[in-house]
């Protein structure tokens, strides 16, 4: 059991040659040697995971793509524990369809089951587009999905019936959801955008947001007269009516025949900041059509929003509508009236990374004091675009990625921060610690509202920032022996 | 929208039965392609291992297959609660192309430094067979190091759906049950296997038993422990229940130790007041008798009345009953019948020909029967059925409520209890309360609309 770092892990057996903490650190079948006592002891074991796996994040992409089926190339059981995992928290319908790989897909490879699977989808789903992710397993016995696809379509006689077939690399080893998320976009995109000559519209890239930030956002894009795509929109099919007969696929996203055009937008606009260049979407439009790109944050809090709608002046060469600067006005209101309740409480906030870091500057504004700021991604760019986005936290706060909900908990015991804001999974360590949690993002899994939350933009801070007010008066109050009817 | 016609696959025709002649065929590999139920053999080895509170459970993989099991059911413990935790080697890339085994092993021993369990069970997911880490190797050295069980389970997904995977659960569990130091028989002692223990339904099923003059040896394995698990041997009859999840387990006990099995439902009052009355009968002892006898009168006296206001406002409703094993489904029915209504489809994930035969008996003339189904087949018979109520997993959820119908869950994530006498109060509750709540008048299928 010796490793490429030549010496082994088992001491007992080979006593001269066994490795300590460094080695174990180099070749990564140990922990990095202990730098963030803060979050305790380190293990080598990720305990309770404070990410999920790529596919996932590309799901839910393809899903913001109107006619279009989600399709894993794997084993059945990661496309069922994805749906039920989505389902639990959209409450929604999330057919993902697999090509349910058996042993001999795993010695022969998956090219059968990929083709009897597409035939079998298009034949009872009728889908527009399929949208393959990769799991775990056919990454790693190497199937080359895209040439696959291309063989399944030359194979086809009548091919004016096949849907359009994009496909995303998306192997979990190496990203968590939220880059998924990213690579199938940006492949989405490498697949359809096409160049021509320009035309008056924005693209959007949003992010991983719920379908209330979706449906804010066009909102927004439509006050300002502009016409635009936002690829994905998922807000439809993830937060839909109840019909009256069953859709195979809902409707609603954005449509293959916009995301062609994206390629002569006039700009786009991706809301991210810790991504690469190789996962984002907005890069790759400017690498093959010099598209104009602007990258900002997500839009949380005034000082992102004021970012964001600063790009749309420019781009649009408008002002911000009457509408959305009183609401800003609004908000700056509340804020003056509960900066009281919200200065210098502490709170520690968890979750992807683009998202903590817009969550932290919204925090930061508020006179919230941001002790820890985690996320189980690892873009290696979160301090960095943390301290960018919020100047009021403080350099030495630890800002840490790679992190497991079991190192949070520690921290929370450590640091006894009043507030917890994050996704439901930090629940488990919110009821030991005793720190109430306030629930943002995905997944919320126990609670009814988690589709129709709104983070951004001025609306989506107004709606936090009364939540969280709320929360520290309710607490307040609670807190004292005399009751006081006015806090 | 037009209304969509929905055909059936044509492959997927001989797994559903819609009256007439039956001709059924089941247990079949899903299709590649088709939106299945099912899940992977990890999912079935981790639903029946889950439970046993005092072991880690460390998933060997990807982040994925970790997350998404991370204290996904109610699965109640009395005392410790290692279970509700999750640990993975997560593997990276480089873990992918040297191999995982050292990662593993270090994994191993720390969260054994740590959590101080009785034991460690194993869980392979799909890659790790494909990159040829050695993971009984590495199981056997941790386990001499550390001095407690360390036990591979075989469940790597694409070799099998869920069954499988049971499987592979009770070949883990059969290599705890032979290391009892003291195999003598404890008189009038039965096991209880394969209840998970949500919401405490042991506890109630547990209570009965006693009350009638049983000893419980140990249960599997809800609120599960190493060290009860050990004794398994020490019982004289294994009560199987439901989902079959663990007949292996009993398979495997009937051979080494000689201990018989015998299969019980605990949901519904009939299938309830016989699991008593076959224990009673397997012992044939009549103060067991009497006490079953005993038990029975005094739960159905309770229950019965309080039964009556929820039966009436459900007369002639019609429900659909969709579940993981087929042995449920014939409880459901019954219940249902209990409360007045009238099955008209019914189904499993993993039931064999034998199963539905038996269950198209039970059910009215007419009543489709379904196989490994999927979203769109569900939907096209909830509709032409117009069924009030939909039983199934989580999974289920969202179609039934896509289309305005009344939906309870019966699966591993149900947080009332729905076993035992009691337990068919809170399903009747539960029922009652999707049947009857006043917002389906609004779905397009009951307001005329279309949507
Ligand atoms: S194998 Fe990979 S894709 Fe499948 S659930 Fe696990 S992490 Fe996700
Ligand atoms: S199919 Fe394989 S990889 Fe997917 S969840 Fe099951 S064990 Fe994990």
């Amino acid at each position: 059991m010796s490793c490429d770092c030549g010496k082994t892990c088992a001491p007992d057996a080979d006593a001269a040659n066994a490795c300590d903490a460094e080695d174990k650190a180099k070749c990564g079948c140990g922990p990095a040697p202990k730098d963030r006592p803060l979050t305790g002891e380190n293990f080598t074991a990720t305990r309770n995971a404070c990410k999920l796996c790529a596919p996932l994040g590309a799901c839910l992409a393809f899903r913001g793509i109107e006619g279009c089926l989600p399709f894993l190339h794997g084993s059945q059981g990661c496309a069922t524990y994805i749906r039920r995992y989505m389902i639990s928290h959209f409450r929604e319908p999330m057919d993902i369809a697999s090509s349910n790989f058996g042993e001999e897909s795993v010695v022969f490879g998956g090219r059968k089951n990929l083709s009897d699977g597409l035939t079998h989808v298009i034949e009872s789903y009728r889908p527009e587009v399929i949208g393959i992710a990769t799991t775990c397993l056919a990454e790693t016995i190497g199937d080359d999905v895209g040439m696959y696809v291309k063989e399944f379509i030359s194979a086809d006689k009548k091919k004016v019936d096949l849907p359009h077939i994009l496909h995303a690399s998306t192997p979990s080893y190496s990203g968590s959801h939220a880059d998924g998320y990213q690579w199938a976009v940006r492949a989405i995109v490498d697949q359809l955008a096409v160049d021509g000559p320009n035309e008056k519209f924005i693209g959007v890239f949003p992010g991983m947001i719920s379908p209330a930030d979706l449906r804010y956002l066009r909102e927004i894009m439509d006050d300002f007269g502009m016409s635009h795509t936002i690829a994905p929109d998922y807000s439809d099919p993830l937060d839909g009516p109840v019909w009256g007969d069953y859709h195979k696929i809902p409707a609603g996203g954005t449509p293959v025949r916009e995301i062609a055009k994206l390629g002569r937008a006039s700009a786009v606009i991706e809301l991210a900041s810790t991504i690469s260049d190789k996962q984002s979407a907005a890069s790759l439009l400017d690498e093959k059509f010099s598209t104009a790109v602007f990258r900002v944050g997500l839009p949380i809090g005034i000082r992102q929003s004021d970012k964001f709608h600063k790009v749309l002046e420019q781009i649009t060469g408008k002002p911000t509508p009457a509408k959305h600067a009183a609401e800003r006005g609004r908000l700056v209101d509340a804020y003056v009236d509960g900066h009281k309740y919200t200065f210098g409480k502490e709170v520690i906030i968890f979750g992807e990374e683009d998202f903590v870091v817009g969550m932290t500057a919204f925090c930061a504004e508020i006179g919230l004091k941001p002790v820890l700021c985690a996320s189980g991604g690892s873009s290696g760019k979160l301090r960095e675009c943390i301290l960018e986005a919020a100047p009021e936290v403080d350099p030495e706060t630890p800002i840490l990625e790679s992190v497991d909900f079991a190192e949070i908990e520690v921290a929370t015991f450590n640091l006894k921060p009043d507030l917890l804001l994050g996704n439901s999974k930090g629940f488990t360590l919110s009821r030991k610690a005793g720190v109430p949690l306030i629930r943002v993002g995905f997944p919320i899994h126990d609670r009814i509202s988690g589709p129709r939350s709104l983070h951004l933009g001025y609306r989506g801070a107004q709606r936090l920032f009364d939540t969280i007010c709320d929360k520290l008066m309710e607490l307040q109050q609670d807190g004292n022996d005399i009751g006081y009817t006015y806090i | 929208m037009a209304e969509e016609k929905i055909n059936l696959l044509e492959k997927r025709k001989a797994q559903v039965h819609e009256g007439g002649e039956f001709a059924m065929e089941a247990e079949k590999q899903s299709l590649a392609g088709s939106v299945s139920q099912r899940s992977c053999s990890f999912c079935g080895s981790r639903v029946v291992l889950y439970p046993i509170a005092d072991a880690i459970h460390v998933v060997h993989g990807p982040i994925g297959c970790a997350s998404y099991t991370w204290d996904i059911r109610g699965a109640l413990s009395s005392g410790p609660e290692l279970h509700r935790l999750s640990f993975s080697t997560d593997m990276q890339e480089k873990d992918v192309i040297y191999g995982g085994e050292n990662k593993l092993y270090n994994a191993i021993c720390e969260l054994i430094d740590e959590y101080k369990p009785s034991a460690a069970f194993i869980y392979s997911t799909c890659i790790i067979g494909v990159i040829g880490d050695d993971v009984n190797a590495i199981c056997k050295k941790v386990q001499k190091k550390k001095g407690i069980p360390v036990i591979p389970v075989d469940s790597e997904g694409f070799k099998g759906s869920k069954k499988e995977g049971y499987k592979a659960a009770c070949d883990a569990l059969f290599k705890l049950a032979g290391t009892d130091d003291h195999p003598v028989k404890v008189p009038k002692s039965i096991n209880i296997l394969g209840d998970f223990n949500l919401a405490g339904e042991i506890w109630i099923i547990k209570d009965y038993y006693e009350r009638m003059g049983v000893n419980v040896v140990c249960s599997v394995s809800g609120d599960g422990r190493i060290d009860d698990i050990r004794k398994a041997g020490r019982a004289h009859l294994n009560i199987v229940q439901c989902s079959g999840s663990v007949s292996n387990l009993a398979k495997m006990l009937e051979t080494e130790y000689g201990t018989p099995m015998s299969r019980a439902s605990y949901f519904g009052i009939e299938d309830m007041s016989k699991a008593l009355y076959d224990v009673a009968d397997f012992f044939d002892d009549d103060d067991m008798r009497a006490g079953a006898q005993r038990v029975i009168q005094e739960e159905v006296a309770k229950l019965v009345p309080q039964l009556a206001p929820y039966r009436k406002d459900l007369q002639g409703k019609k429900a659909a009953v969709y579940t993981g094993g087929a042995f449920k489904v014939f409880s459901l029915v019954r219940s249902l019948r209990t409360l007045g209504m009238d099955v008209v489809i019914a189904g499993s994930q993993t039931g064999s020909v034998e199963d539905y035969k038996l269950l198209s008996e039970l059910c009215d003339p007419g009543t489709v029967i379904l196989d490994d189904t999927n979203p769109l087949e569900l939907a096209k018979y909830v509709k032409e059925k117009d069924v009030d109520l939909f039983i199934g997993g989580v999974k289920e959820r969202p179609i039934a409520y896509k289309i305005g119908v009344g939906f309870c869950d019966h699966n591993h994530e149900r947080k009332e209890a729905l076993a035992g006498f009691i337990g068919m109060l809170n399903f009747a509750k539960e029922v009652h309360s999707s049947v009857m709540s006043p917002v389906w008048q609004f779905a397009p299928r009951r307001a005329g609309g279309q949507g």
